[in-house]
């Protein structure tokens, strides 16, 4: 179906979230944190890497203090700008700053079935199947995992993950889900399988890596592990804190940044360590703990204002960005879905974040709804459309056409009209009908949207993985089952 | 004196204030003060001050942890005095804590404990990364009543039916009940590894727990 990507590029519109010196007090706040406070690396690889630079270290407490110009030095090496690359090299996506690309949201544990429409337990049979859907919308440009597949064993979960995706979809994937060293060493045997060899996934990474900090200012242990094995191989990575106010973070907005930035700013200077001039990436999805039950909200004024400003943290030290949007807390597509996936995604967009997570869930990122994803979709194409922001110049201006109607004319008939009209932006799942239209069923976006999605699943043939590939993959998968 | 004593302690629940809190249980103490009585008459009070107000909304989960650690540590400070008198506080029940093996998420884990012990149950936290054998020796050591597990991802979620399955083995499980939690549990994993019942929040937790202890509130 589609083999364009929709990407926001060439903004017309910007926002100023911190100014360069709010930014620089952050920065130093970090720095003081990382070298004072320090960073926990719970990995005898990671500590031995910080050994060898310079870094103090707690080793029974596996507490890392370094001096800033050793992280400063290290972030440097860091490439500003590299391409995630696609098995259909015409979906590569651009990490240059420039470009804003959707991806799908991860890593859910349940799904509301698109033929019976019961909410149930996730299984790999989806994780293809959404991956099939995305490959054929516009506004996807890259997948994340959407689900689990609860029905494989555990330690290659990941990797049955990886190879529904790649049967399914053209696409860039980027994995949140595979986190210790055998299994990232295994993925990266499937990324070569698929790019073609060594060398062919190093120019085009076919897979890219994101690992979770454990906030606060501190790591996981097998993340680490297999950060550092994707990086070996230049396989983009990127480290995602979640420091939410009140549990992980500081109530305070500027401490939380604060302590974040610590995390990944820490562990990316390691990864550069290790392996200068790996492609690596900024992740973060901060938000506001829940006042009265501390949970985890999915939405709300601070996440909508972390969207924007995180992109000016990774901006100052020049890497990419991937940022937590849409997942609204939202129990189904509904108001509440609706008002912070659109606020949180335009924040996000207006700063030109490089990723966008994601499309598709409900209830804080747990539960898959396609009809969620088709929406998503849309609000990502009405702030698309937005982005580019009001054209001045004699033709859009229009005086000649103007002059020609005149007063009381209309404007209908116009050449210019033809011309132009399809700038405007035609909505999918925005109820325009008449009232009396709409009594008949009362239907409305949630259903057209997962009307869409039933119809792409049921044509949508994505170009496939060629079979030699796929045994390949299983062959690999099998070896470390 | 003592009253006035006792509504100071009360206070320093509220304030969420453990030195104060530590430095009443101590003056109590040389006062002669039974141990029971500060905490019945005196710190409890406080307690369930602020969880009327958590439910009212008038307070949130912040001052609801300090008001619980507050009270930890007044409790501990009393300890041995009431160990030299030889009474014991009336628990609700035992609870052994854990997040399980293979993973290091510990907030949630830690916010069930803090809102347990406040709740009157003696909570053995185990920490996070925690064997199954190591669950189960505790189980045994302290004569569990109920097994709590927390579980981050789904990788390791896997571990909490682990814990069941071994705690059926051992002939164990009829005398304990397990509760779990985590981002990734949902009920219908719940029913799936049988366990006994599940919270999607701290505060939840404790209705939970003292569900399966047959108390009704």
């Amino acid at each position: 179906m589609s083999k364009n990507i929709k990407s926001i590029t060439n903004p017309k519109m910007s926002l100023n979230i911190l100014t360069p010196a709010e930014v620089q007090k952050i920065h130093e706040t970090t720095l003081q944190i990382i070298e004072h406070v320090g960073v926990r690396f719970p990995s005898r690889q990671a500590l031995d890497i910080w050994a060898a630079n310079g870094a103090t270290i707690d080793w029974e407490k596996m507490i890392v203090k370094v001096k800033p110009h050793i992280i400063e030095a290290a972030l440097k090496k860091a490439p500003p700008s590299y391409e995630l690359g696609a098995r259909d090299p015409n979906q590569n996506c651009a990490m240059d700053g420039n470009h804003v690309f959707l991806g799908t949201d991860g890593c859910g544990v349940e799904v509301i079935d698109i033929r019976t429409g019961q909410k149930r337990t996730s299984e790999l049979k989806d994780v293809g199947e959404i991956a099939r859907i995305a490959d054929a919308t516009e506004e996807i440009g890259f997948h994340w995992v959407a689900l689990s597949a609860q029905d494989k064993p555990a330690q290659t979960r990941g990797l049955h993950e990886l190879k529904a995706v790649w049967e399914n979809s053209t696409k860039h994937v980027q994995t949140e889900s595979v986190y210790n060293q055998v299994e990232a060493r295994a993925a990266i045997e499937m990324a070569i399988a698929v790019a073609g060899s060594k060398e062919k996934l190093r120019h085009r990474p076919v897979l890219s890596l994101m690992q979770c900090t454990a906030p606060p200012l501190g790591h996981d242990g097998g993340s680490l592990e297999a950060a550092l094995v994707a990086a070996e191989y230049g396989v983009p990575t990127g480290f995602m804190t979640m420091a939410a106010n009140l549990t992980t973070g500081p109530a305070t907005m500027a401490g939380n940044l604060a302590v974040g930035n610590a995390e990944v700013i820490a562990a990316t200077a390691m990864l550069q360590l290790a392996f200068p001039g790996a492609p690596v990436f900024y992740a973060a999805a901060q938000t506001a703990s829940d006042l009265r039950s501390g949970a985890y909200t999915g939405g709300g004024p601070e996440d909508f204002l972390y969207g924007a400003a995180t992109n000016v943290l990774s901006d100052f030290y020049n890497i990419p960005l991937s940022m937590g949007s849409f997942a609204t807390g939202a129990k189904e597509p509904n108001w509440q879905a609706g008002l912070e996936n659109s606020i949180s995604t335009l924040m996000a967009c207006i700063v030109m974040s490089d990723m966008l997570l994601g499309a598709g869930f409900l209830h804080g990122s747990r539960i898959w709804s396609y009809s969620q994803m088709m929406l998503d979709c849309e609000i990502f194409s009405i702030i698309h459309k937005m982005m580019q922001g009001i054209v001045v110049n004699d033709e859009t201006l229009a005086f000649d056409t103007i002059a020609s109607v005149g007063p009381g004319g209309n404007f209908l008939t116009q050449k210019h009209t033809r011309k132009h009209m399809r700038d405007i932006f035609l909505p999918q799942f925005m109820d325009r009908r008449p009232y009396s239209e709409w009594e008949i069923k009362k239907d409305d976006a949630r259903d057209w949207a997962l009307e869409k999605a039933s119809k792409i699943l049921d044509n949508h043939q994505p170009d496939l993985l060629e079979p030699a590939i796929s045994s390949e993959l299983s062959k690999i998968i099998a070896s470390v089952e | 004196m003592s009253t006035e004593l006792f509504q100071k302690m009360a206070q320093s629940i509220i304030d969420g204030d453990s030195d104060l809190s530590v430095a009443l249980a101590n003056e109590a103490v040389a006062a002669g003060i039974d141990p029971l009585l500060a905490i019945t008459e005196g710190f409890v009070l406080g307690v369930n001050q602020v969880g009327e107000a958590f439910s009212c909304g008038d307070a949130f989960l912040p001052e609801l942890v300090m008001a619980g650690e507050a009270m930890k540590a007044a409790v501990q400070a009393l300890e041995p005095e009431m160990e030299k008198r030889g009474s014991e506080r009336q628990m609700l029940g035992k609870v052994v804590l854990a997040t399980v093996e293979g993973d290091i998420h510990e907030i949630g884990k830690s916010l069930v404990g803090t809102m347990l012990a406040s709740s009157g149950f003696q909570v053995f936290d185990l920490g996070v990364d925690v064997s199954t054998a190591k669950i189960l020796a505790k189980v045994k050591e302290v004569g569990a009543d109920i097994v709590a597990l927390s579980a981050l991802l789904t990788t390791t979620m896997v571990k909490q039916r682990e814990v069941i399955d071994t705690l059926q083995e051992s002939g164990l499980r009829p005398q304990v009940k397990v509760m779990v939690g985590g981002a990734p549990v949902t009920r219908d994993w719940v029913q799936k590894i049988g366990a006994d019942g599940y919270s999607e929040d701290a505060i939840g937790a404790v209705t939970v727990a003292k569900s399966l202890m047959g108390i009704s509130r």
